[in-house]
Order: structure tokens, then C-alpha cells, then sequence
């Protein structure tokens, strides 16, 4: 078993329910413990960022220093948080202004941090400390013949804390295929959904997410293994109507966050995987392989290159 | 509009957390042309940068450019000089706000309700900082939106009340220490 500090992010428990839900389901297969911080606040995200600097650092060292208590790995599942708590991270240890005003801040609040927190993303958890042979060793449900793009989407790979490449990612393709399914080439797989203008800015939003889903069908797709990031599986899945009705186009294209696909590929049912919280069902679609009638297995077309 | 150049615009900048290496920037431009959301800029990135060396404050942060920065990195990311773009577009939004520049967006209004979402919770409070927004804004352009709520009401993804977590009075107490309040 391996224990990690679990840092969930404020979406988590609005928008991004049902990946919470589904990681809970596959972290005791995988031999996983997530230990929720206690009494955790908000990162901040960008938004902060472009309202108070110093306070938006000072509200990300909160969580590094609670975390840094319990001596174990940080891992969050939200990119957006993944990458602001890196960023203080490193700012803390090279900007030493910076550092000696939050520091004043945890002081009054009986807090101290002192920069040893390794802060990490759960798709790279799932990927390097589970791996693909156990991943692969574990599956009880194979998803043959599903055709996916993988959705890495920007924060998980940029700006330099991810392990994967930062313009063409494929961990996500690579898990995809260990559990039997077939990613396809989907260029626009680390290209950024919107999600932090959707309200403000939301045909501007709407216009990436559009570019998506049009490449992701472009490319044969029949549904999205997306990064955990709720923001990102909030913009492809819940603004897909919005995007078809805007643009009257009509994909029908399931958003599966990795750790749903995990959950269906691990044999869960469909209330564990959580799929019920997704907007665009995937019941049709998946509906052979909970029902064990797997399609007699669909040839792969050859003009369909698995992305390398 | 008359230019009224302030040359001291740049150290303002370059002292912020992360924006440091600004004075390093080359004009090459990858910048603009890896942004996402390029086309929406009155002055895309490059053209900010040169602007905040060239001391015109008042133009970049009287623009609404900046405001459609989506931390997508894709500028910090490839930049030849590793200046943080993003950071800078973040920095500057920062200042605008404190200084009460009134660019023609409502990213503004946005991220203030984002802000105090977070002061008065200690999480953000999707619902809550939405309903704001809107207010605050165009209650009609809510109505757009409608479908998509009532779609995330009824999967369970949109609780309407605020879970204020004890965490909050912790950050409270922080924010008040931080007397600078600002970017610096």
C-alpha cells in the first residue's frame, strides 16, 4: 500500500463529483491511500493570481505546509491546483521577499513551511508508482475495440512541472491502451478547454471546446479519456450541448476521466465508476462491455494510427 | 490619446514574483503565436512586453488584452528566454485591479467574485460565485448558462449551498497580515 497526502481542490466537490467519486473507487485495487488534508482551504488557481500575488501565494502555502506535516507526497487530481502549488513552491525557494511575506503569514496562523513538499499530479501517481503492467495485470473488463482520444488538456504538462512531454503528451495514451482500448491521434490533446473564462468569457470558451471535440471526432473517436482535472471534464462533458447547440453540431462524444475508464476496465459497476454523473451518458456505448458482449472485435482501420 | 509614457512601469513589473527575467525578452515573438486565445488581443503578449518596457502602463492596463490570458502556458512553456508570460499577464491583471483600471471586460468582475468566494468560504463556492458574477454583470446572459446549470443540478455536480470551512477564519487572519496587500 502507498500513502499519499490527498489534496481534492474546491471542484472536486461541486463540478468534478463524479471523478472524486470514481478515484475513490480505484485506489484500493490499485493499492493506493489517499489521505485527505484536513480542513484544506482553496489554492487560489490563476484567478487569484490576478487579484493579490503575495496572497494568492500565501493561501497556496497553507496547503504545502499542512501537507509538509504529514510527510508524505502532496497529490491532487486537479491541474489547475497541481500547477499553482508548484508554483509556490519553487517562487517560495527563489524569491526570497516573497517567501519572508508568506512566511509572516502561516506565523499568525501558527503554520510553518519549509519547502520539502514533492507535489504531484495523480495521472503521474497512476502512471510511474502503479505502472502499466499493474495497471494491464489488473484488468477484468479489457475495452477492446474503443476507439479514444486522450485529453491531456494544458496544467497537467505545463508549464514545466509535468514529467510528460509538454506538447505532445501520451501517458494517457499509453494507460488507454494497457486497459485494451485504442487512443487515436488526437493533435489537439494537450491544447487548452477554455474552462477558466467559461463565465466571463464564454463563447471564447466555447470556441476551444468546440475545436476539440471537432478534432477528437475528426479523428474517429467514440469517446474522450480525459485528464482528472474537473475543469477540464467539466468543459468537455457538461458544455457539450452548449457547443452543439452554438455551433448545431451534434457529438455525442462521452468524456471518461481516467480514473471512470480505470473503473470500467477494473470491472466496477456502473453506479462505482460513476459514469451516472456524466452529462453526455455513456451508457450506449459502453453498454456492451458491462454487459460482457464485447463487439466481435471491430478491425482497427488502418488510416487510424494509434498516436505513438 | 496622448501617450503619457511612466518609465518606472517596468521595475514595477519586473520586481513582482516571477516576472522577473522580463528585461531578458528578445521581441521573437512565440509568444503571440503560441497563445490560445491570440486573436481576442488588442496587443497580443510580445506586443505587452514591449509595452511595459516602453513605460505605457496606462494603455496595457487600460486594455482588455491581458484579461484573456487561460493559463494554458503554452508561452511560458516555449519561451526562448524563460520569461513567464503568463506570470506577467497574471501580474498586470493584479495591478489593474488594485489601481482600479477599468478595462472593457468582464473577466474583472470574475475574478473579484472568485476572490471573495474564497474570503468567505475558504473553498470556492461554484454556485454562489456564479450567481455574483451574473448579478453583478448581465443577469440575462445567466439565462444562456441555464440549461447547463439544471444539466449539473440534477448529476449532482452543483450543490447550491456554501460549504464555509473552518480553514476560512485561517486565511482571513493571513490576508490581514499581509500588509503590503498587493503584488508587492
Amino acid at each position: 500500500m502507498r500513502y499519499y497526502a490527498y489534496y481534492p481542490g474546491c471542484s472536486m466537490e461541486a463540478t468534478g463529483a463524479p471523478v472524486e467519486k470514481a478515484i475513490h473507487t480505484i485506489t484500493k485495487p490499485l493499492d493506493i491511500e489517499l489521505v485527505e488534508l484536513k480542513d484544506w482551504t482553496c489554492c487560489g488557481s490563476s484567478p487569484f493570481s490576478g487579484v493579490d500575488k503575495v496572497k494568492a501565494m500565501a493561501i497556496t502555502a497553507r496547503v504545502l505546509a499542512q501537507a509538509e506535516k504529514s510527510g508524505l507526497d502532496l497529490v491532487t487530481p486537479c491541474s489547475s491546483c497541481y500547477t499553482i502549488l508548484h508554483e509556490a513552491n519553487d517562487l517560495m525557494k527563489e524569491d526570497h521577499k516573497l517567501a519572508w511575506q508568506v512566511h509572516e503569514a502561516l506565523t499568525t496562523v501558527g503554520l510553518n513551511y519549509n519547502g520539502t513538499v514533492r507535489v504531484r499530479h495523480i495521472v503521474e501517481v497512476i502512471y510511474n508508482d502503479v505502472g502499466l503492467e499493474a495497471l494491464a495485470a489488473k484488468v477484468k473488463r479489457p475495452l477492446t475495440g474503443l476507439k479514444v482520444a486522450c485529453y491531456h488538456g494544458c496544467q497537467q504538462v505545463r508549464p514545466e512541472y509535468g514529467y510528460d512531454d509538454r506538447e505532445y503528451p501520451d501517458w494517457l495514451d499509453q494507460m488507454a491502451k494497457a486497459l485494451g482500448a485504442e487512443p487515436v491521434n488526437f493533435p489537439l490533446k494537450a491544447k487548452c478547454c477554455g474552462s477558466s473564462l467559461v463565465i466571463s468569457e464564454t463563447d471564447m470558451a466555447l470556441d476551444l471546446i468546440h475545436r476539440l471535440l471537432q478534432n477528437a471526432a475528426d479523428n474517429g473517436a467514440q469517446a474522450f479519456v480525459s485528464t482528472t482535472c474537473p475543469l477540464c471534464h467539466t468543459a468537455l462533458d457538461a458544455y457539450q450541448p452548449a457547443v452543439n447547440s452554438k455551433y448545431k453540431t451534434h457529438f455525442n462524444l462521452p468524456v471518461l476521466a481516467l480514473p471512470q475508464f480505470i473503473a470500467v476496465a477494473l470491472g466496477f459497476n456502473f453506479k462505482q465508476t460513476a459514469l451516472d454523473g456524466n452529462i453526455v451518458s455513456p451508457r450506449k456505448l459502453l453498454n456492451p462491455y458491462f454487459n460482457g458482449k464485447i463487439p466481435a472485435a471491430a478491425p482497427a482501420e488502418p488510416a487510424q494510427k494509434a498516436a505513438a | 490619446m496622448e501617450t503619457k509614457l511612466k518609465p518606472d512601469f517596468l521595475s514595477e513589473v519586473a520586481s513582482i514574483p516571477a516576472c522577473d527575467k522580463i528585461n531578458e525578452c528578445i521581441q521573437c515573438g512565440v509568444c503571440s503565436g503560441s497563445c490560445t486565445t491570440a486573436e481576442h488581443w488588442e496587443y497580443p503578449p510580445r506586443k505587452i512586453i514591449a509595452m511595459i518596457r516602453a513605460g505605457m502602463k496606462d494603455e496595457v492596463l487600460n486594455s482588455s488584452s491581458i484579461w484573456y490570458c487561460v493559463s494554458c502556458y503554452l508561452c511560458t512553456a516555449r519561451c526562448p528566454r524563460e520569461i513567464k508570460p503568463a506570470n506577467i499577464m497574471h501580474a498586470l491583471e493584479a495591478i489593474a485591479l488594485k489601481e482600479n483600471y477599468k478595462p472593457p471586460t468582464k473577466t474583472t468582475t470574475m475574478y473579484r467574485s472568485f476572490a471573495r468566494s474564497i474570503e468567505q468560504n475558504g473553498r470556492i463556492y461554484e454556485f454562489g460565485f456564479m450567481l455574483e458574477y451574473f448579478l453583478k454583470t448581465n443577469p440575462f446572459a445567466a439565462l444562456k448558462m441555464l440549461p447547463m446549470a439544471f444539466n449539473l443540478l440534477i448529476h449532482k455536480r452543483m450543490p447550491l449551498l456554501p460549504k464555509a470551512v473552518e480553514g476560512r477564519h485561517e486565511l482571513n487572519r493571513m490576508f490581514s497580515n499581509i500588509a503590503t496587500g498587493g503584488y508587492r
